[in-house]
């Protein structure tokens, strides 16, 4: 803990270790404490850091009905070193997690900090039902349908207002189980056709069941430091250049079905902090939610990197490839790497900080310097969370 | 300031204003991992398990696979006498749905004969049929258990703990 | 992005309620509109809301924060919740500073909500659910136990007399009946609170705060803010030192009687304050009063402890002698505290530091401690006894 600092101009914040267990479609071997510390001890040995002595502040991301704890930031610091130091949750995307730590370091008053995310599904015998607890107790959860069913209802409104075909939306499908072969953090690595995913069952017309990322457990640890500690370290640092983060609305009866407005609202605030004023050019790699294989297109146009109807065409032509000049999802995405709820974001961010720092092997996009991450919470949520980050 | 909001009698709440009723069906089947497992499965072989960290000294009970001292991965596992001292007790009339017992219940903290360092333990019941003016802080007590053929590898596999006769 | 000094502007407060009929939502709306207009602000002017809320059980809604959204006036905006258990309502104000101290925002919104009542047949059966799901929940425990553990375990570690825990729900009962939000304020005497009914021995209906249905907002904003809005200084207490610290969730591998955990989260505050002198005798002296959290009356004292603003053991005489009443040397609790005003969790522990707030800004009306205060801290309390939040405000123009 530093002395307050006397108005002084704020330090840069890096990104200088990532630890991951998982992700695979269920891990029964360990406790989900125990997972989380397999993921920690890998983030403190690759930033060269004694977590009992080192860091200043801890920040889980998890919610009581995904743990099936009330209170469950009871349960967070022992595996982390974080007994008896500054602890605290948020109930967000592991990115909205980073923000935080980001701001913490900012304020002059910590130099490192922790962030964790993790996904237990497989402890959880009904899933859908607690997404279903998400809905509004007294407008909407009388419907019996999933929360799938909300997806597809914006799925519908996205595909009509822009014109965008079940064809080109199950190729995002395609390439990013195909992208997840080679990451060995993924949990649905394969090779599959369009039709393959055009074949799957309907789950909530139009949604079918080979668009929707399938759960996956894991744990992911970040540990963020100021520009003195990176000095200080044998580490590579990743830079976080832009963090934001916003929601639109809880009310499904008011919001934007078509556009993903809080994607928006965060690439409004993210690109102004990290002077991005042409994402398509600036940035070399995406790491974009496609929870519904979907959203990779609607949240590109929503950022502003594509106008809107306008990713499917550079989708069909191969730039979003890993070969492409616009690789989206060389990680295989939500889709390939499997549903990690709330450490979705920080997948996204491992992902990144793989591709820069040099140690994403047959993955290496070449060239990659900047790298933009963006997560979204899921149904029911319109939240969202956005970092960029760069080699230099 | 104003200070807003509307305040609701219970017969209101229940029979007057509208509502939505909602019983959630959530249900949940938590991995007991690598060292609550074998905690757990000690107890079904009527033993009580601690660990070791070897980089504080010190044996600690339940088990765990890292120290939350030093963070040290610890690895060894150290058979603990089934008997231990009241940290803290109580005597409780009151349920989990605030309905109210004519007899209590006793939980306790019982610190675990052979923990080392400082002592530590779990919490359990004591054997309501204590007199209750001789149950103490400090005093020693002893894990009764279920029948071997009852056992499932709860922490119910023990009953409750009782007093141990000097 | 500049380090800048944070304020508090205004709050807003609902009543604390057994049942509300508002909706969750509806609570935290009220709370938040009047924390705006006693700012002079509209939403258009907030560039940032934070949520604090506790169990989601207790509303009965999985991710309870984006639920609350558009009611914390967030919609459209960074919105972000922090949780620490019972410790999130002084935390959420936390979060407020460190968003602006960050540069990150300017006008930060913070709402703390809880609703209670949703939950049957009691809030009791949610409570259930923060024990160990591996050993510790099949035992089925309920919330008052592990109160009545760590009670007698501090009752016999320093030989604390009942007669004079009690004295603390006397006094808060009593300070209650002065604040617009409460719900139990009463004129007790300690033989009232010894002979209530028993819960769990040493804990009796009388120690324990009510559950309720309630909310609270603040305004926070940098200093360029409140001078570009025209702001009054007397209308500002500024966030002067924060800490928090979380014990580890082995708490029977602990030693109840004494909560480092707040000592740890004090001492963070103090420092960052740039209060070097951690005895009891000088942080007395540079503090006008306290807001600790008091969810059972022992916890006031434990916690007076642990902030270090009386010795181990001690701080139980010094209530029964009135030294912490309201026009006592070291003014404890003046707003009523969770006994009296009622304990709506978050936004419960939002109401002590609403209450610093008020009462450094002269605000308290009939709760106003009869002498200049300059300094105030506020501190909650959560998880399985493990979390400790403070927070220290002074007043808009001391120095």
């Amino acid at each position: 803990m530093l002395e307050q600092p006397k108005g002084e101009t704020m330090k840069r914040v890096a990104i200088i270790g990532v630890g991951v267990e998982g992700f695979r479609p269920a891990i029964r071997d360990l406790s989900y404490k125990e997972m989380v510390y397999r993921a920690a001890v890998k983030a403190y040995t690759k930033a060269d850091i004694n977590p009992r002595e080192e860091v200043d502040t801890f920040i889980s991301c998890e919610e009581d009905f995904s743990m099936g704890t009330s209170i469950t930031d009871e349960y967070a610091p022992d595996q982390l070193g974080g007994a008896q130091r500054s602890v605290q949750t948020i109930t967000g995307d592991g990115i909205q997690g980073m923000a935080a730590a980001y701001m913490q370091i900012a304020t002059g008053m910590f130099d490192v900090a922790v962030v964790e995310a993790q996904s237990r599904i497989s402890d959880m015998l009904t899933p859908n039902q607690i997404q279903h607890f998400a809905l509004d107790p007294i407008f909407v959860r009388q419907f019996d349908s999933t929360h799938h069913s909300i997806a597809a209802l914006e799925k519908q409104a996205y595909q009509h207002a822009f014109g965008v075909s079940d064809e080109v939306i199950a190729e995002v499908a395609v390439k990013n189980y195909q992208n997840a072969i080679l990451n060995p953090i993924a949990a649905y690595g394969m090779k599959a056709t369009k039709e393959d995913i055009l074949d799957t069952e309907v789950v909530s017309s139009p949604l079918r069941e080979g668009e929707i990322a399938e759960h996956a457990d894991g744990a992911i640890v970040v540990v963020m430091a100021n520009e003195d500690v990176v000095k200080q370290k044998n580490v590579i640092p990743v830079w976080i250049k832009g963090i934001s983060y916003a929601t639109n609305t809880p009310n499904v009866e008011t919001r934007d079905w078509k556009t993903a407005k809080y994607a928006t609202l965060c690439a409004d605030r993210a690109f102004k902090m990290a002077e991005i004023t042409n994402p398509a050019s600036q940035i070399d790699i995406f790491e974009i939610d496609d929870t519904y294989a979907f959203k990779e297109l609607q949240h590109l146009e929503a950022l502003g990197v594509f106008k809107f109807g306008e990713a499917s065409k550079a989708l069909t032509d191969g730039r979003f490839n890993r070969s492409g000049d616009l690789p989206v999802n060389v990680s295989g995405g939500v889709l390939g790497v499997g549903n990690g709820h709330d450490a979705n974001g920080l997948q996204r961010i491992a992902e990144l900080v793989a591709q820069l720092t040099g140690e994403a092997g047959r993955r290496s996009v070449s060239g990659a310097k900047t790298g933009l991450a963006f997560s979204w919470r899921g149904v029911p949520t319109t939240a969202g969370a956005l970092a960029i980050l760069s080699a230099e | 300031m104003k200070v807003r909001g509307t305040k609701l009698s219970h017969d209101e709440y229940m029979n007057q204003v509208i509502s939505v009723d909602h019983h959630p069906e959530i249900e949940y089947a938590w991995a007991t991992g690598i060292a609550i497992s074998k905690f757990l499965e000690g107890l079904k072989q009527g033993k009580i398990y601690g660990a070791k960290c070897n980089d504080c000294n010190r044996i600690v009970c339940p088990p765990r696979i890292f120290c939350e001292e030093c963070f040290s991965p610890m690895v060894e596992y150290v058979e603990l006498p089934d008997t231990g001292v009241v940290n803290t007790f109580s005597l409780a009339y009151i349920r989990t749905d605030a309905s109210r017992r004519e007899k209590p219940e006793i939980p306790a903290v019982i610190d675990i004969d052979g923990t080392t360092l400082t002592p530590s333990g779990f919490l359990h019941l004591l054997d309501e049929n204590i007199p209750h003016d001789q149950i103490k802080v400090g005093m020693k007590v002893k894990a009764v258990w279920r029948p071997e053929a009852e056992r499932t590898g709860s922490i119910t596999d023990i009953m409750y703990f009782t007093k141990l006769e000097d | 992005m500049k380090k800048r000094k944070v304020g508090i502007v205004s709050v807003g407060l609902t009543k604390f309620m057994r049942r509300a009929k508002e909706t969750p939502k509806e609570l935290a709306y009220y709370a938040a509109k009047t924390a705006l207009d006693e700012a002079g602000i509209t939403r258009k002017d907030v560039d940032a809301a934070i949520i604090g809320s506790a169990p989601d059980a207790f509303d009965g809604v999985h991710q309870k924060h984006e639920y609350l959204t558009d009611g914390a006036g967030g919609v459209n905006l960074p919105t972000m919740r922090g949780y620490v258990g019972g410790g999130t309502g002084v935390f959420s104000p936390i979060q407020g500073w460190y968003s602006i101290a960050s540069g990150m925002h300017d006008v930060v919104l913070v709402t703390t909500e809880e609703k209670m009542s949703s939950v049957l047949p009691s809030a009791q059966a949610a409570f259930n659910t923060i024990f160990d799901n591996m050993i510790e929940r099949p035992l089925g425990p309920n919330l008052v136990w592990i109160f009545a553990l760590e009670m007698r375990r501090y009752m016999e570690t320093y030989g604390i007399p009942k007669e004079h825990i009690a004295a603390v729900s006397v006094k808060n009962k009593g300070n209650a009946l002065d604040h617009p939000s409460a719900m139990l304020g009463q004129k007790l005497t300690i033989e009232d609170v010894l002979n209530s009914e028993v819960l769990a021995e040493p804990v009796h209906l009388l120690d324990i705060s009510p559950v309720a249905d309630g909310a609270v907002s603040f305004v926070m904003m940098s200093e360029e803010k409140i001078k570009e809005f025209g702001i009054s200084l007397d209308d500002v207490a500024w966030v002067e030192g924060v800490g928090w610290n979380v014990d580890t969730t082995m708490w029977t591998n602990r030693d109840l009687c004494y909560p480092k955990y707040v000592e740890k989260a004090a001492k963070q505050a103090y420092t960052m304050a740039g209060q070097k002198d951690h005895s009891p005798e000088a942080l007395r002296k540079w503090l006008s009063f306290a807001e600790p959290y008091d969810p059972f009356n022992y916890k006031e004292l434990h916690h007076l402890e642990g902030l270090q603003l009386f010795e181990k053991g001690k701080a139980p005489l010094a209530a029964y002698e009135g030294v912490t009443a309201r026009d006592g040397d070291f003014p404890v609790t003046p707003s009523g505290g969770l006994l009296g005003v009622g304990n709506p969790i978050a936004a419960a522990a939002g109401m002590k530091v609403a209450e610093v707030y008020l009462q450094l800004t002269g605000k308290a009306e009939k709760r106003q401690i009869p002498k200049d205060v300059t300094r105030g801290l506020a501190q909650a309390w959560g998880d399985l006894m493990q979390v400790g939040t403070v927070i220290i405000l002074k007043g808009g123009r001391v120095n």
